[in-house]
């Protein structure tokens, strides 16, 4: 078990999200979790093993490393990656929790509901309005909070996203100035560049999300305005069509997510 | 390690749980058993090579490894991990024989098999106790066979045959720090939800 575990989750809920979306989705594993795993974990591989100092004293180089990688750059990306697909389950289970009330009202025989069989509930669109609307919208804040808090974390840690070649250590045990060599500084820095590149595009790809939804938000709701205005009493035609273009917004699915749909 | 037995597992419990349930599943799966495999096996990896003595005495390194870590912090983390999730396998279990007895006589004895009524409740609620007790055994068991959740860099060791004492030090003591404070967070996370989910399921 690995990252394909995420994939699998995640698969399933790239079906209720934007089309922004679904590139944000295809943005974090190919050029992320993808990349971490094919390339940023062999150059990271062998990263104390190499990092020499130059003394003899046993357990300076230890101290030493410690002291300038605090948590490994492919650790914090780990996590990073994790932490920022979790706020896509809150929409996967939001749309289980309306699939299983609308489920409980067909077995109660409610009059209201108007579905035949529970297949029907199963295959039944989704829109992203009303509530599900804030669940998406604060998930893509979240994950917006989770990539900027991992970033700053990164650049704090580390000064920069530099790679230095030779660091002058003098914790102790090491006596006075010690001279380490870091492994492969060039490839680390390219690697650390192109990921932190990569999260921001994801930074601006859920940025736009963000908009677009808000934007969608008020229109919607001008025109309802506009609506009631002009024909207070008229059926709702237009609501019909806004929701053909909710439609068009969010696919929604037979199954979300492994495991989450009952 | 082969851990898609636990996935199938928690997958399969997911369908006979509480909303609280789901969430700790969710917990469970993605911010203590990815962060595991995706992360924290890797920094314990070479634990043992990158533990340093400043001795030259043959066997002090092994000695030493061997009273400073009696039980290494990664396969604590893994046990907890299997132990906490195998509750579960209770309530797994008696929705099987409830569709067993179902189909034993041929006729619905029960609403549905998944309902958690009766003595599918009371299984549930053994469950729950049960994963709560085994997760705090297991931070208490952290906590007193390493004082604390702390990973200090340096040891000072003086078993025989390391000559009087001998500074050793431990390799990434500070990313094992944030690991082991990440485990406990988690942890007592899942406590929490496993609480929440007892008293939601007395009083209902």
């Amino acid at each position: 078990m690995d990252w394909g575990a995420l994939h699998t989750i995640l698969g399933g809920v790239n079906k209720h999200s934007t089309s922004i979306g679904k590139i944000w989705l295809t943005v974090l594993f190919i050029f992320r979790i993808m990349i971490l795993v094919v390339a940023a974990e062999r150059v990271w591989g062998d990263e104390q093993d190499d990092f020499v100092c130059n003394t003899l004293q046993p357990g300076c180089k230890n101290v030493c490393y410690d002291h300038f990688f605090p948590i490994s750059h492919i650790r914090l990306w780990a996590l990073q990656l994790i932490f920022v697909s979790t706020p896509a389950l809150l929409v996967a289970m939001h749309v289980a929790y309306r699939r299983h009330e609308k489920k409980r009202q067909f077995r109660k025989g409610d009059q209201k509901c108007e579905y035949k069989d529970i297949e029907e509930i199963r295959k039944q669109r989704f829109h992203i309005e009303g509530s599900l609307w804030w669940t998406y919208t604060s998930s893509i804040f979240f994950r917006l909070v989770f990539e900027a808090v991992f970033m700053y974390a990164f650049y704090f840690m580390y000064d920069g996203f530099r790679m230095p070649r030779l660091m002058k250590c003098n914790a102790w045990p090491c006596p006075n100035t010690v001279d380490c060599f870091v492994s492969r500084p060039t490839e680390k820095t390219v690697f650390t560049i192109f990921m932190i590149a990569v999260s921001s595009i994801c930074i601006l790809l859920n940025v736009a999300e963000l908009c677009y939804l808000l934007t969608k938000f008020f229109l919607r709701r001008s025109k309802k305005a506009a609506n009631q205005k002009q024909h207070p009493n008229h059926e709702n035609k237009e609501e019909t069509k806004q929701n053909e273009m909710n439609e068009l917004i969010s696919d929604s699915c037979q199954n979300t997510v492994i495991g989450f749909s009952s | 390690m082969s851990w898609g037995f636990l996935r199938d597992l928690l997958s399969g419990v997911n369908k006979y749980s509480t909303a609280i349930g789901r969430i700790w599943v969710a917990v469970v799966f993605l911010f203590r058993l990815l962060v595991y495999i995706v992360a924290a096996e890797n920094i314990w990896k070479y634990e043992h090579d990158e533990f340093e003595c400043n001795a030259k005495q043959p066997g002090c390194e092994n000695v030493c490894f061997d009273h400073f870590f009696p039980i290494s912090h990664i396969r604590l983390w893994a046990l907890q991990l299997i132990v906490v999730s195998t509750p579960s396998l209770l309530v797994v279990f008696h929705v099987a024989y409830r569709e067993n007895r179902e189909k034993h006589h041929n006729q619905k004895l029960y609403k549905s098999p998944g309902k958690i009524d009766g003595g599918l409740l009371c299984t549930y609620l053994i469950s729950l106790t049960l994963k709560t007790g085994f997760e705090v055994v297991f931070l208490v068991l952290f906590y007193k066979l390493y004082n604390g959740f702390e990973v200090p860099p340096l040891v000072k060791c003086d078993v025989r045959p390391c000559p009087n004492t001998v500074d050793c030090y431990i390799s990434k003591p500070t990313e094992k720090m944030i690991f082991l404070r990440f485990l406990v967070a988690t942890s007592c996370l899942c406590i929490v939800l496993n609480l929440s989910e007892l008293s939601y399921l007395l009083f209902k």
